[in-house]
């Protein structure tokens, strides 16, 4: 096997080529090569944390703001209710005033019309009376009765007064 | 050099040789360190050219490099804490140097520098000087305490602390043994059944068809290899990275 001939000077010379080999690349990796990834990965690293801030600060202001639209939206929609119930109240108001005023007329026109309509009847009635009087009397004439003027009223007054009932 | 002279020739694959012509014979520069720097040259050239866009949305090859880096930085801080960051620049190079190892390997005529038991305990010995230094830099004598748990019965000591040195001094030998010895098994595996490929396929009319199946195993082999070749690397770096917290930590 000629990885155990260590009798070969090669295997010794080999060695020393490979410490130095395995030196310089270590070196050249240490202090060139590395730092420069890990510079490119810190870099990266610090963007996406900038990023991320920027997100997240974006995110507050665009929830502030939604909060702000939100309340504005409240108060003016709380605003427009109460300016409805104001103008229910008015218009409530308003209406219950006119439909009393016009009860009122209509109350005054209907007893007005009730105080016309027993005057017509009163005189209907009085006419009737003097008419049924005047009949009286010319009934008892044509049979000969006498009888007085003021009996005959009287007596018809009665009927009418009963009839009136 | 497959099935040469129809014998099974399964090992002189990792035979040393001097690579880079005269110079490099010179200073016995040999075929494993040219692939050693050819390792260190992707890593590198990952690391530096994949990441050169600097890109927030990375691309195919920063992806890559990013996820490397990742993946070993996550490691560390999971199985180290946080006091073992400042050894993140050593585990990745380790992992990164493993894992390309590996995986350059299995390209053909390449050559595995990480089935030489010699730069696996070399990478080891490097390990295990490190946790050492850590551990008596951060304890001082306190160090000696790893050998003997607090709490145990005084008279299991002459027990317990021998198996504790042996189990220290044994990291460094299980840890680079464990990668040479998959490498190399995969590998002569590799190797013996492409030979297979080739002497069946002389052995007259029928012999392609049935080099067909030692084809097959070898493809299988291949993807299996190329598990093999992360996990190991993977074992490697987690073995080291359990090992500093050992040192950090003391148990």
């Amino acid at each position: 096997m000629p990885q155990l001939d260590f009798a070969n000077p090669l295997m010794m010379s080999k060695l020393v080529w490979l410490l130095i080999i395995f030196g310089f690349l270590f070196f050249v990796l240490k202090n060139y090569a590395l730092p420069q990834v890990a510079s490119v990965l810190d870099e990266r690293a610090a963007r996406i944390a900038a990023d991320l801030n920027a997100a997240r600060d974006a995110q507050a202001a665009g929830e502030a703001a939604l909060a702000e639209i939100r309340a504005a939206t409240a108060a003016a929609r709380a605003e427009a209710q109460a300016a409805i119930a104001a103008a229910m109240v008015e218009a409530q108001t308003k209406s219950a005033a006119q439909a009393a005023e016009i009860n009122a007329r209509l109350a005054t026109q209907v007893a007005q019309a009730e105080q016309q309509v027993r005057a017509a009847r009163d005189q209907a009635m009085g006419a009737l009376r003097e008419v049924a009087g005047e009949t009286a009397t010319a009934m008892l004439s044509r049979l000969a009765i006498a009888a007085p003027a003021n009996d005959v009223t009287a007596a018809v007054d009665r009927a009418a007064s009963q009839g009136a009932r | 050099m497959a099935a040469e002279g129809k014998a099974i020739d399964a090992l002189s694959q990792f035979q040393l040789a001097t690579s880079l012509g005269p110079i490099g014979a010179s200073v016995n520069f040999t075929q494993s360190n040219l692939y050693m720097i050819f390792a260190a040259a992707i890593i590198l050239g990952l690391m530096t050219w994949g990441m050169r866009a600097r890109a927030v949305v990375p691309g195919r090859w920063q992806s890559l490099a990013e996820s490397a880096y990742e993946f070993i930085h996550r490691m560390v801080t999971d199985q180290v804490g946080e006091e073992g960051k400042r050894f993140f620049p050593f585990v990745f190079t380790l992992f990164m140097f493993v894992l390309v190892g590996n995986m350059l390997g299995l390209f053909p005529y390449a050559f595995t520098f990480t089935s030489h038991i010699a730069v696996t305990f070399g990478l080891a010995a490097i390990v295990f000087v490190l946790i050492t230094v850590v551990a008596w830099s951060l304890h001082g004598k306190k160090f000696f305490g790893y050998f003997f748990p607090e709490g145990a019965p005084l008279w299991l000591a002459p027990i317990i602390v021998p198996v504790e040195i042996v189990s220290y001094l044994s990291r460094p030998v299980s840890l680079s043994i464990r990668l040479f010895a998959n490498m190399v098994a995969g590998h002569v595996m590799l190797k013996v059944f492409a030979t297979f490929v080739v002497m069946l396929a002389g052995l007259g009319a029928v012999g392609p068809f049935i080099a067909v199946m030692p084809l097959a195993i070898n493809v299988a082999l291949v993807g299996f290899e190329v598990l093999v070749a992360f996990l190991q690397a993977y074992v490697f770096a987690i073995l080291t990275c359990i090992y500093l917290h050992d040192a950090v930590h003391l148990h």
